[in-house]
């Protein structure tokens, strides 16, 4: 499978901004600039990025809590989205949401989560839409492995799978769900084997390499763009950090951590386009110092940023 | 007498009654090895073993299902809802099962279970960690509800409904999971009987109902009131199912005001029912000022820190609201 160069290049450069953003974001909460919560997807990148990188104009994506990547895959507004996370009024969610509930719909982007499931049925309901007005584009419905333990992951694939409708149930198995390894929260290994009670299609890819993960979409999407209904896809990848931002990770080892890190899909691609002469080691190490340059600049664009007035409070609570 | 956080008073209490009672066990989601996203479990694993202290997968509907079932057939769960927002999921086992049960069939089964779950805002988790949804649990026949203000207060509370043999929302509030107190943990089996108010500050000029987290703030604003020649008294119901009617009741015919102060979006809050039970009651005729309810907006809970803390009352507006009592009496 070949990415077309452009879409590589771009490829790189919004996972070397996705692990700066979180970077960044791990630094502003330690200072106290950033509150609340949020769940880093370092190590995930290829999964996020790639995933919604091989979608076409007008595919909607439904993000998890995890989805940072996800958003930045789909070509996010860097700056919006960080004033999002310091709660600025510029934020994409006029700082009402947060980390957690990161949304464009206008642009697609059906919005990150902060119920762990919730966001399966809502994809239902976006492909209904897609296959009602006959628009030609599938929804990808991001979640963690631990989410397809929720009722609602099984009611929304019976549905989808029924009704035929085009969405890629995308399932990003880090191998926990907070601290519950994923031996002892299913019984099986490959999530992917869920689909069957089902009657659709289920697909294992490597999550760390954006190759498998790229030619896996496009090919789920060509499927739900046939009409020939929804596909289950489960990107097995690791998460580098904790649960969120107090998590001790008693349930792991360095070992196993190490070994994971070790798979740095970032690093892969890297290695990949140096050797197959994309880009020189320079030219690549350029390319890192812009991503980590947007970050700055979309960190001092949200911190110079006004905070909402608290006349907003009430604001959009009906439309 | 121990000082211990509230935190550490909900462990305790769980503790010993699953010493007591070997039919006692916990279930929930990431509340072995990890402790609990709050903490309030940690080191139960060490202690129980997982046959007792058992990590769920993430499913609310089935934890509550599973809790239900096996309470109806002669276990005592304990089951954690990581925050009170997930309930949603649970409420079909809860709301149509669990309370169910008993009255449906005949008053032939019954459903000893406590459903423990942190609520309330102010930790900048925003819209869907945030709510505190106790109207909704209030409003279903056969669950009772309870929400402690203090350490001493959870663990005696917590005590008591899990021997109690209905299904019981025992909400928590996180901000006051690190508050501390002195927790009578020496004193043989203290337990705090369910439907039995609190009055935590004696007064004479005004009465404030009010619980969870809201306890603290009436508190200081009943300080900042006493300073200017004001006497409030602060009543903690502790128990919404059953309401201590009678405690509220006499408190207002002591004072002759009433302000009712909750975290929760004001309308359809349990400031309402609150009210009507006084404005009902022969305490009406003692009434010389109109009702206040100082509520949470009609908003969901935003992110934004500014705004998340001008979501739910704030002491300087307790203060203005027992002004405002008091100058019109
Ligand atoms: C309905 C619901 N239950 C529990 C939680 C708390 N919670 C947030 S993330 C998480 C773990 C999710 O695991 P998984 O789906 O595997 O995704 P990952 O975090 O690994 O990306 C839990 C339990 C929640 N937010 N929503």
């Amino acid at each position: 499978m070949s990415i077309e160069r452009e879409t590589l290049l771009e490829m790189y450069l919004r996972m070397n901004q996705a692990r700066a953003f979180e970077e960044k974001v791990k630094w502003g909460f330690a200072r106290g600039m950033i509150h609340g919560t949020t769940h880093l997807s370092i190590g995930q990148e290829a999964s996020g990025v790639a995933s919604c990188m091989a979608l076409d104009e007008g595919d909607k994506a439904s993000l998890s809590h995890r989805g940072h990547s996800a958003a930045i895959g789909f070509g996010v507004d860097l700056k919006k989205m960080m004033a999002e996370l310091l709660g600025r009024a510029n934020g994409y969610c006029k700082g009402k949401g947060g980390s957690m509930h990161i949304a464009d719909i206008e642009s697609g982007n059906l919005g990150a989560n902060g119920i762990v499931g919730g966001g399966f049925s809502i994809s239902v309901g976006a492909a209904l839409t897609q296959q009602y007005q006959e628009t030609g584009n599938v929804v990808l419905c991001f979640a963690g492995d631990g989410a397809t333990n929720e009722g609602n992951f099984h009611e929304s694939l019976n549905l989808a799978s029924i009704w035929k409708l085009p969405v890629i149930f995308y399932i990003e198995n880090n191998l926990y769900a907070m601290s519950n390894p994923l031996e002892k929260h299913m019984n099986i290994t490959d999530i992917a084997d869920r689909a069957a009670s089902y009657g659709m299609p289920g697909v294992i890819c490597d999550g760390n390499d954006v190759f498998d993960v790229y030619q896996t979409i496009q090919e789920a999407a060509k499927h739900c763009r046939e009409g020939k209904g929804p596909v289950l896809v489960e990107s097995k990848t690791y998460r580098w950090d904790g649960h969120s931002k107090s998590d001790a990770q008693a349930y792991r080892t360095m070992e196993e951590r190490k070994e994971w890190m070790a798979k740095d899909p970032i690093l892969r691609l890297r290695n990949h386009m140096i050797e197959e002469g994309i880009k020189t080691a320079e030219e690549v190490d350029a390319m890192d110092a812009k991503a980590k340059q947007d970050i700055e600049d979309a960190f001092e664009f949200a911190w110079n940023s006004p905070e909402p007035d608290v006349s907003t409070l009430t604001e959009d609570v009906y439309a | 007498m121990k000082t211990m956080t509230y935190a550490e008073a909900i462990r305790e209490a769980m503790s010993e009654e699953m010493r007591r009672d070997e039919n006692v066990m916990f279930m929930g989601e990431d509340i072995g090895l990890y402790g609990g996203a709050f903490g309030i479990s940690v080191g139960m694993l060490d202690e129980f073993g997982e046959k007792r202290v058992k990590d769920t997968p993430i499913s609310e509907a089935v934890i509550a299902g599973a809790a239900a079932g096996a309470a109806a057939t002669g276990l005592r769960p304990i089951m954690e809802i990581m925050f009170s927002d997930f309930f949603t999921i649970s409420m079909d086992a809860l709301v149509n099962q669990a309370a169910k049960m008993r009255y449906m069939f005949g008053g032939k089964a019954q459903v000893p279970m406590v459903c423990r779950t942190p609520g309330g805002s102010g930790t900048g988790a925003a819209a869907q960690h945030s709510q505190s949804l106790e109207a909704w649990f209030c409003h279903v026949p056969g669950i009772k509800v309870v929400t402690p203000s203090t350490p001493a207060d959870a663990y005696g509370l917590l005590k008591a409904s899990i021997r109690d043999n209905n299904p019981i929302v025992f909400i928590e509030q996180k901000l006051l999971y690190r508050t501390k107190g002195e927790v009578p943990v020496d004193q043989d089996d203290f337990i705090i009987e369910l439907g039995v108010a609190d009055v935590k500050r004696q007064g004479t000029d005004v009465t404030i109902v009010t619980y969870g987290r809201m306890v603290q703030r009436a508190l200081e604003a009943a300080e900042i009131a006493a300073e200017k020649g004001i006497s409030v008294e602060v009543v903690d119901p502790r128990t919404l199912q059953p309401l201590d009617k009678d405690t509220i009741i006499k408190s207002v015919e002591k004072t002759g005001k009433l302000i009712v102060v909750v975290e929760a979006a004001q309308t359809g809050s349990y400031a309402g029912e609150i009210i009507a039970s006084v404005t009902e009651s022969d305490a009406f005729d003692f009434l010389d000022a109109p009702v206040q309810r100082l509520c949470g907006k009609d908003v969901p809970i935003p992110y934004n820190p500014t705004l998340e803390a001008a979501v739910v009352p704030q002491v300087d507006e307790i203060v203005a609201a027992i002004e405002k009592a008091v100058n019109r009496g």
